[in-house]
């Protein structure tokens, strides 16, 4: 990382050089601006699949850093779904102290380098922060979610990150059914007490949606690979390919393998569709196996990979999430001459990302808002040509207090596409649950548990996206940790 | 990190045909008939490929698959060795719903006949009189026969070039087995989709209740991306966890064949990239 190297060539050196020339008030503090991320051109990242943001430099964090105000209240810690101190790592950071700014956070949080590029921290830590408040707009709350980034990148490129100690083999044994954020960060946990830990993942390849959802350019594979040598290093086993419910029942890792406990952590992984006709159609797609396919089975690898993507000229992407937003990048860069993402609200409304959002648009991606298909049309060979699509107006606000979109009757019309990626959200995948008729789970197949994650089985817990439905990765981290401490507790 | 299997044994049944046991034990414990699982020849590039599994020894601890090469990825496949490894996932989909209806008909067709194998027998070990009918393009492509003529008490046996038994479509031995009074309790069809799209066809005037095993495309293989899915009776199916057998009647067999070649033009530039690449490997082979 060549532009992290020499503090004098940074302009931000500078910067800080001169804000630090006077003592800092809280006053001048706001006025130092935030730090923009640096990031690939948007011309030449919309053709290549390497990371878009490229993380700040040293002295971009300390100036950044140099903005938060260190309230006493904190309001950004009760903001994060798993309490980082916020104030400490970033004080840390004004001191360049980064590898104890990294140490802070990992107290709490085992993932910062995924969590800085993946959290919606506009809705989370960021949202409450007095800077922001004070400067009327969470854009200009302090950057948190890029200065985790950024101890957790510097620790890496150090070669610095600590392996947490693990003391001698209590003897007793944990099976972890998931390799995603929960269940890897109960394992972490598990294991950190002494336990012998086993991941039974179904795909061949650590990381759940970490790695194949959510695409290389947002989030490189080799930092999900590099966590899972972490836990493999404190000497957690992987048994990838294997189904739990399938290649052997959940309860006989308990009755027969000789487990003390089970944790699920198996994800929402039951895609979506729109339910309307045309929708099996060639050419439309789930964004799971758009994306599945691009990134776990590597097709943008072409001549390489073994598995194919389909040829996509005029793409429309269904929903406004960070799953749409990513299938619409994608397949961007795998060729798309145009991407139209479609959907029934507003830009206020979206659930992605406020960053995802912009480089999206940066990007050339199109956005065609208070719009819905309501037909998929073909040709005579049973491929996507077009969508009809119905036009919406924002009507009286709902119980959530958004204000409903309301149909305009009348206004079909029809838009050339051959290629629809449906993208509008996850249920939860049953297959654990039909095999396993005594795991008690609600109407929408999530899997019920008390608030110490325990399910209706005696030692067996579950969290993440398969509890929470579709939800984030730090909540699914949050939830594998509680479920890890009421597993420790009952192998005393 | 445990993730490959080793391959125990491999055997060529014809020039397309190969037949490898892998070492599997939970698989090989856990799997019933009609079930399958995903084959990848490698963690990084290669295509999940399904394949039914066609046996298993729990005491050995074995699955055995049969394949034909009809693709890049089945030719890769075909080129490992015994003592390579292999990712294999399983067992996949929903076993064979087996009783004793009474009268059962196996029709399997090509490369179908491995999978028919263990329901045809599950079937007979049910109670049922079994017919058989094994068909294939020619005598070469025509596998299991043994193991399905033991099972069988009346087997058929048809190639479409009559270079091994009857000359005729499978298809004119089961209209012919429907016309007869009682007409067959139940039909299994196992083979390319069109002959099974036809076995349907031909068993829906006499309604005797006839069973595919769809073969779609599938990413992987859990219900987890909807690649898979299928038209049937008008609802939408995954086949990797709602099949992969289906009321052969209900499906919607034009959809479900059109999506079976989304990927054909890829599939064939792929398809001679792998030969090339082959010729190419004999040629330095005979060169060194
Ligand atoms: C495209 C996309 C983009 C996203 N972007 C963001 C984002 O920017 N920020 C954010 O915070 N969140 C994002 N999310 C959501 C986030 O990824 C999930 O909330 C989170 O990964 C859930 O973690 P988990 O551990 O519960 O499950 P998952 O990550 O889904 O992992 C579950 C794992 O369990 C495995 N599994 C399932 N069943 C079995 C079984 N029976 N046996 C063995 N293994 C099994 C699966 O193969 C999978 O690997 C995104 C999701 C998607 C799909
Ligand atoms: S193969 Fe993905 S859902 Fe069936």
């Amino acid at each position: 990382m060549t532009h992290r190297t020499d503090m004098n060539m940074d302009p931000a050196s500078l910067e800080l050089a001169k804000w630090r020339s006077t003592p800092l008030t809280p006053r001048t503090r706001l006025q130092i601006p935030a730090q923009d991320m640096p990031c690939q051109d948007p011309a030449v990242r919309r053709a290549n699949m390497q990371e878009v943001a490229l993380g700040y430099t040293p002295a971009q964090a300390m100036l950044e850093a140099e903005r938060c105000l260190q309230c006493k209240n904190a309001p950004c810690i009760a903001g994060c779904p798993v309490r980082v101190d916020i104030p400490a790592f970033i004080g840390k950071i004004k001191e360049g102290d980064f590898l104890e700014a990294a140490r802070i956070i990992k107290r709490t949080n085992l993932l910062p380098s995924i969590c800085g590029r993946v959290c919606p921290q506009e809705k989370q830590c960021q949202e409450p922060c007095t800077v922001g408040k004070a400067l009327g707009g969470v854009e200009k709350a302090v950057q948190i979610g890029r200065l985790e980034r950024f101890v957790a990148d510097y620790e890496r490129a150090q070669g610095a990150v600590d392996i947490p100690r693990v003391p001698a083999s209590t003897g007793k044994r944990v099976a972890i059914v998931g390799a995603g954020p929960a269940g890897l960060t109960c394992a972490a946990d598990v294991r950190r007490e002494g336990h012998e830990v086993t991941i039974f993942e179904a795909f061949h390849k650590v990381g759940g949606v970490m790695v194949y959802g959510i695409p290389e350019f947002r989030l490189p594979k080799a930092l999900v690979a590099a966590e899972a040598q972490v836990l493999e290093t404190m000497g957690v086993s992987f048994e990838l390919s294997f189904l739990v419910g399938r290649t052997r029942p959940l309860l006989s890792l308990l009755q027969k393998d000789g487990f003390d406990a089970v944790f699920i952590g198996t994800g929402a992984g039951l895609p979506k569709f729109m339910d309307i006709p045309g929708e099996n159609l060639v050419g439309v797609f789930s964004a799971n196996e758009y994306l599945t396919r691009a990134n776990l089975m590597k097709a943008y690898e072409r001549g390489k990979a073994g598995t194919p993507i389909y040829p996509s000229r005029r793409v429309a992407v269904l929903g406004g999430g960070n799953v749409a937003m990513d299938a619409a990048r994608m397949a961007l860069r795998l060729g798309a001459e145009e991407v139209r993402v479609l959907y029934r609200r507003t830009r206020d409304e979206m659930p992605a990302r406020a960053e995802e959002v912009e480089h999206a648009m940066e990007e050339g991606i199109i956005f065609d808002f208070l719009k819905s298909p309501t037909r998929v049309l073909g040709d005579d060979t049973g491929r996507v040509a077009a969508l009809e699509v119905l036009s919406y107006e924002l009507g009286e606000p709902d119980e959530s207090g958004r204000r409903r979109p309301v149909p305009i009757r009348g206004s079909e019309t029809i838009i050339p596409f051959d290629t629809v990626i449906v993208a509008i959200g996850n249920e939860s995948n049953p297959l654990i649950s039909r095999t396993t008729p005594e795991l008690k789970v609600d109407r929408h197949g999530h899997i019920l548990v008390d608030e110490r994650q325990k399910t209706s089985i005696e030692r067996v817990y579950a969290g993440g996206d398969i509890v929470l439905g579709s939800a984030t990765v730090i909540l699914a981290m949050g939830e594998g940790r509680r479920a890890a401490a009421a597993i420790n507790e009952i192998l005393q | 990190m445990h993730v490959t299997h080793r391959i125990v044994s491999k055997r060529q049944l014809s020039e397309e045909v190969f037949r490898m046991e892998i070492e599997a034990p939970y698989i090989a414990q856990e799997r019933k008939a009609g079930q399958f699982v995903i084959v990848q020849y490698d963690q990084e590039y290669s295509e999940r490929i399904p394949l039914t599994i066609a046996d298993a020894d729990p005491d050995r601890g074995t699955i055995t698959l049969i394949f034909q090469t009809v693709g890049a990825s089945t030719h890769r496949l075909a080129l490992k060795e015994p003592g390579d490894e292999v990712i294999v996932l399983g067992p996949l989909g929903n076993p064979t719903h087996i009783e004793n209806f009474g009268w059962a008909v196996c029709v399997g067709g090509g490369i179908g006949l491995a999978p028919l194998y263990p329901i045809a027998r599950a079937l007979k070990d049910a109670g049922n009189r079994l017919t058989v009918i094994s068909g294939a393009r020619t005598r070469d492509l025509l596998i299991m026969q043994e193991e399905l003529a033991a099972v069988a008490d009346e087997h058929i046996v048809v190639t479409d070039d009559g270079s091994f038994g009857r000359k005729a479509l499978v298809t004119a031995p089961l209209e012919e087995l429907c016309r007869r009074t009682p007409p067959p309790d139940i039909v299994v069809a196992i083979g390319p989709p069109i002959m099974m799209k036809f076995c349907a066809q031909t068993t829906r005037p006499f309604g005797v209740k006839t069973l595919v095993s769809l073969n779609t495309i599938m990413i992987d293989g859990t219900g987890m991306c909807g690649g898979c899915r299928v038209t049937v009776g008008d609802k939408v199916k995954f086949v990797c966890v709602d099949g992969p057998e289906f009321d052969g009647h209900l499906v919607d067999w034009d959809n479900m064949l059109s999506r079976l070649g989304a990927y054909r033009q890829q599939e064939q530039t792929a398809h001679e990239q792998c030969h090339l690449e082959m010729q190419l490997r004999t040629l330095q082979e005979e060169r060194s």
